[in-house]
C-alpha cells in the first residue's frame, strides 16, 4: 500500500498564556485512496493537528512526510506551493471569496498554480462542480448560494488541482443530516473512484463509522 | 512565480465592492495632485512673468565703458618727474570715455561666438523733451529696433507702433508712455528734443514705449542708432553700449569676464546685476512644493486608511487565499496594487482637474499697467509638472500602501481560521 501522508512523533506546545502540551507524540499513516476520520472530544487538539498536517502551521516538533518526501523544515515558499498543488482543505465555515462567482472561486487555486490555460481551468472547474451537482450555480455570486451549496463549492475548490489528499475540519458540522449525507457520499465516491485520500475531522459518529478508519484522540494523544 | 492576472483580478474586485471608500481615497489623491498642478502652473506662470519683466529686456552681458578717472595722468609720462612723488588734485574723467573703443570689432567678435545669440550696439544720451517753455530731462537710446525685438523682446513693450516702423522712419521716435501722457502727444505728432549742448531736433512719433516701470517710462525714448549718432554729431563707430544675449544664461559670467580681459571694457553679467531675482523665484517655488507635498501627505493618509480598513475587513479572505496556496508576497501584491490603482486613477483625475483649473484661470482677465502685454492670469503649461505630479501620486500611494500590505503579508491564516 502506498503511503500518502505520514506523521512521525509530532509534538506541539502552546507557550501562551501558559505552557501547554497540545499534541503528544502523534504517529500515523494515511494510504492512497484511504478515507480516514478523526474523532475526539472538543479541545483534544484535532484542529491543531490538521493545521500542522496542512502545512499552514510550522511550529511543531517531529516529522511530516507527504508522498514519502520530508516536508518538515521546507521554506515557506515551498510549503505554499505544496498547499496549492497537493493539499485540498475544506473548512467548517465555508470560506469563499464573496466578490467572486462560484466558478471563479473554484478556479482560483488553479489560476494561482498556473499550469493550465484559463480555458482548461474553466473546463476543469465546471467538471468539479458537476461532480458535486452544483454546476447550475457556476455563475452565481458566492454570497448568494446556501450554506450546503457553499460547502460543496469549497469541496470543488479543494479538488481543482487534483490534490493528493483532502483535509476537512468538520466540513459537515454546519449542515443538516441530508446535506451531511450528501457530502459524505461525495467523499466516498472520490475515495473509491478516484483513489483520493481523505482525512476528515468530525463529531458525527454516523459519518465516522462509514469511513475506512477512525483515528480517536484524547488529550492530545491518539488512543486508537 | 507571481501570477499578476489573478492578483490584479482580486485587487480590482475588492476595490469595486468597496467603491465608496475607494472613491473617497482616490479623490484625496485627485485633490492633492489637482492642487499641485494648479499651484505650480500658476505660481511658475507668475514667476516667469515677473522674471520676464526684467530678465527678457535685460541683456545677459552688458558691455560699456565705466566713467572713471584715467589711471594714467599726463604727469606720469613726463620724464623729468619720473623719480618723484606726484600729487594730482581734482582728477576729472575724460569726456570721450563714454565711447567704447573698437566697438564694431568687439560686436563682430562676439557675434561669431557660438554661445552668443546676438550682440547689438546701443548709443545712450541725455536729452530734454521740449514742451512749450518747459524742458523735461530724459534719456534717448539709439537702437537697432528689429534686432532689439529679436533678442530682447522689445516688441512686448511697444504699446503703439512697431520696431519695423521705427526702423523705416528716419527721424522717428518711440516715445516713453509717461512722457507722452505728460505732453499730451499721440502717434504721428512731432516732438522736439534738445541736446545738453542746446541743439534742437524735431522727431516724428512712430509709437509708444511702456516698460511697466513708470520711472523709466517717464524719461526713456528710443530712436534709430543712426539718428542718435547724427544728433550727437558722431560717426557711425560711436557706440556707448553693447548688449549681448546668450543661448545659455549660465555662461554669462564666464564670457563677461573673458570679454573684460580681452577688450579692456566693463562687462556685467545678468546674475551679478540682478541677484535678487533668483531668491524670489526660489522662495516661490519652495512655497508651491511645500503646499503640494502637504496635500499629498494628507492624501497618502487617506489611502493608508482605506487599505487598513480593507485589510481588516478582508482578514478571512486573506486567510483563505493563504490556505489555498497564495503566498504572503501574493497577498502583499494584491494590496499594493490596490494602493497603486487608487494612486493611478486619483492621479489621472488630478491631472485632468489641474488642466481644467489652469485653463479656467488662464482666461480670467488680469489687467495691469505694469505689464502691457498681459491680459489674463499667466499660467505656465508644462508637461513636466504633469509628469512630476503623476509620479508624486504613485510614490505617495506606494508608501501609503506599503505598511498595511506588509501587515496583510504577515497575517497568520491559522489564527484567523481559529478565530471563527
Ligand atoms: N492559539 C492558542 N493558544 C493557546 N492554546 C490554544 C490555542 N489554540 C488552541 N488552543 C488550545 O488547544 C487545545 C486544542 O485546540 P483545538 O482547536 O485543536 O481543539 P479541537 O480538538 O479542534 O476542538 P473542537 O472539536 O472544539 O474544534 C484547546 O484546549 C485549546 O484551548
Ligand atoms: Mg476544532
Amino acid at each position: 500500500m502506498e503511503t500518502v501522508l505520514e506523521a512521525k512523533n509530532i509534538n506541539k506546545y502552546f507557550k501562551k498564556p501558559v505552557l501547554f502540551h497540545v499534541l503528544k507524540d502523534i504517529n500515523f499513516k494515511i494510504n492512497k485512496g484511504e478515507f480516514v476520520s478523526i474523532m475526539g472530544k472538543s479541545g483534544c487538539g484535532k484542529s491543531t493537528l490538521l493545521y500542522i498536517l496542512s502545512t499552514m502551521d510550522t511550529e511543531y516538533e517531529g516529522e511530516l512526510n507527504l508522498n514519502n518526501d520530508l516536508i518538515t523544515g521546507e521554506s515557506r515558499q515551498k510549503l505554499t506551493f505544496i498547499r496549492n498543488k497537493h493539499i485540498g482543505f475544506v473548512f467548517q465555515f465555508h470560506y469563499l471569496l464573496s466578490e467572486f462567482t462560484v466558478l471563479e472561486n473554484v478556479m482560483l487555486p488553479a489560476k494561482k498554480l498556473g499550469e493550465k490555460s484559463i480555458k482548461e481551468i474553466e473546463k476543469d472547474a465546471l467538471e468539479k462542480l458537476k461532480i458535486l451537482n452544483i454546476e447550475h450555480l457556476a455563475h452565481k455570486r458566492a454570497s448568494q448560494v446556501s450554506g450546503g451549496e457553499k460547502q460543496r463549492v469549497a469541496i470543488a475548490r479543494a479538488l481543482i488541482n487534483n490534490p493528493l489528499i483532502i483535509m476537512g475540519d468538520e466540513p459537515t458540522g454546519n449542515l443538516d443530516s441530508h446535506n451531511a449525507d450528501n457530502v459524505f457520499n461525495i467523499f466516498k465516491k472520490l475515495s473509491v473512484e478516484d483513489n483520493l485520500s481523505l482525512l476528515i475531522v468530525t463529531h458525527d459518529e454516523d459519518f465516522a463509522n462509514r469511513t475506512d478508519r477512525i483515528i480517536t484522540m484524547e488529550d492530545g494523544r491518539i488512543i486508537s | 512565480m507571481v501570477n499578476w492576472t489573478v492578483i490584479l483580478d482580486i485587487a480590482k474586485k475588492q476595490l469595486i465592492t468597496k467603491f465608496k471608500s475607494t472613491a473617497i481615497a482616490a479623490l484625496g489623491v485627485t485633490f492633492g495632485i489637482g492642487a499641485y498642478i494648479t499651484l505650480v502652473s500658476f505660481m511658475t506662470g507668475l514667476n516667469n512673468m515677473l522674471d520676464d519683466l526684467i530678465l527678457n529686456q535685460t541683456p545677459h552681458i552688458h558691455i560699456y565703458n565705466e566713467i572713471e578717472p584715467s589711471k594714467k595722468q599726463p604727469v606720469d609720462g613726463y620724464d623729468a618727474f619720473k623719480n618723484s612723488f606726484n600729487v594730482v588734485h581734482s582728477i576729472k574723467p575724460k569726456l570721450s570715455q563714454k565711447k567704447i573703443h573698437n566697438a564694431s570689432p568687439i560686436i563682430h567678435f562676439l557675434n561669431k561666438n557660438k554661445e552668443v545669440k546676438g550682440a547689438i550696439p546701443q548709443v545712450k544720451m541725455q536729452i530734454f523733451y521740449i514742451a512749450g517753455s518747459i524742458e523735461i530731462a530724459g534719456n534717448l537710446t539709439g537702437i537697432q529696433p528689429v534686432e532689439e525685438a529679436r533678442l530682447f523682446n522689445f516688441r512686448d513693450y511697444i504699446i503703439a507702433g512697431s520696431p519695423e516702423k521705427l526702423k523705416n522712419t528716419e527721424n522717428g521716435i518711440l516715445l516713453g508712455s509717461g512722457i507722452a501722457k505728460k505732453m499730451a502727444l499721440s502717434v504721428g505728432d512731432r516732438v522736439q528734443i534738445s541736446t545738453i549742448k542746446g541743439d534742437i531736433f524735431p522727431l516724428k512719433i512712430v509709437g509708444f514705449y511702456q516698460s511697466g516701470i513708470s520711472d523709466i517710462d517717464a524719461i526713456q525714448s528710443f530712436v534709430n542708432l543712426k539718428t542718435v549718432q547724427r544728433i550727437l554729431g558722431e560717426a557711425q563707430n560711436y557706440i556707448t553700449d553693447i548688449n549681448v544675449k546668450l543661448y545659455d544664461i549660465e555662461k554669462a559670467l564666464l564670457l563677461s569676464q573673458k570679454t573684460e580681459q580681452q577688450f579692456n571694457v566693463t562687462a556685467i553679467d545678468i546674475k551679478t546685476a540682478n541677484a535678487q531675482f533668483e531668491t524670489g523665484t526660489n522662495v516661490r517655488n519652495l512655497i508651491t512644493y511645500a503646499v503640494s507635498i502637504a496635500l499629498l501627505i494628507v492624501a497618502g493618509f487617506g489611502v493608508y486608511n482605506i487599505l487598513s480598513m480593507l485589510i481588516y475587513e478582508k482578514m478571512n479572505d486573506i486567510a483563505i487565499l493563504k490556505a489555498i496556496g497564495f503566498s504572503g508576497n501574493d497577498v502583499q501584491y494584491i494590496f499594493m496594487s490596490q494602493a497603486l490603482i487608487i494612486g493611478i486613477i486619483g492621479g489621472i483625475l488630478g491631472l485632468l482637474i489641474g488642466l481644467i483649473f489652469t485653463n479656467i484661470i488662464s482666461t480670467i482677465p488680469f489687467k495691469t499697467d505694469a505689464l502691457a502685454k498681459v491680459d489674463t492670469y499667466p499660467i505656465d503649461f508644462n508637461v513636466w509638472y504633469y509628469i512630476i505630479g503623476f509620479s508624486f501620486a504613485i510614490i505617495s500611494t506606494f508608501f501609503a500602501g506599503y505598511l498595511p500590505s506588509l501587515k496583510a503579508k504577515k497575517i497568520d491564516p491559522v489564527k484567523i481560521i481559529r478565530g471563527q
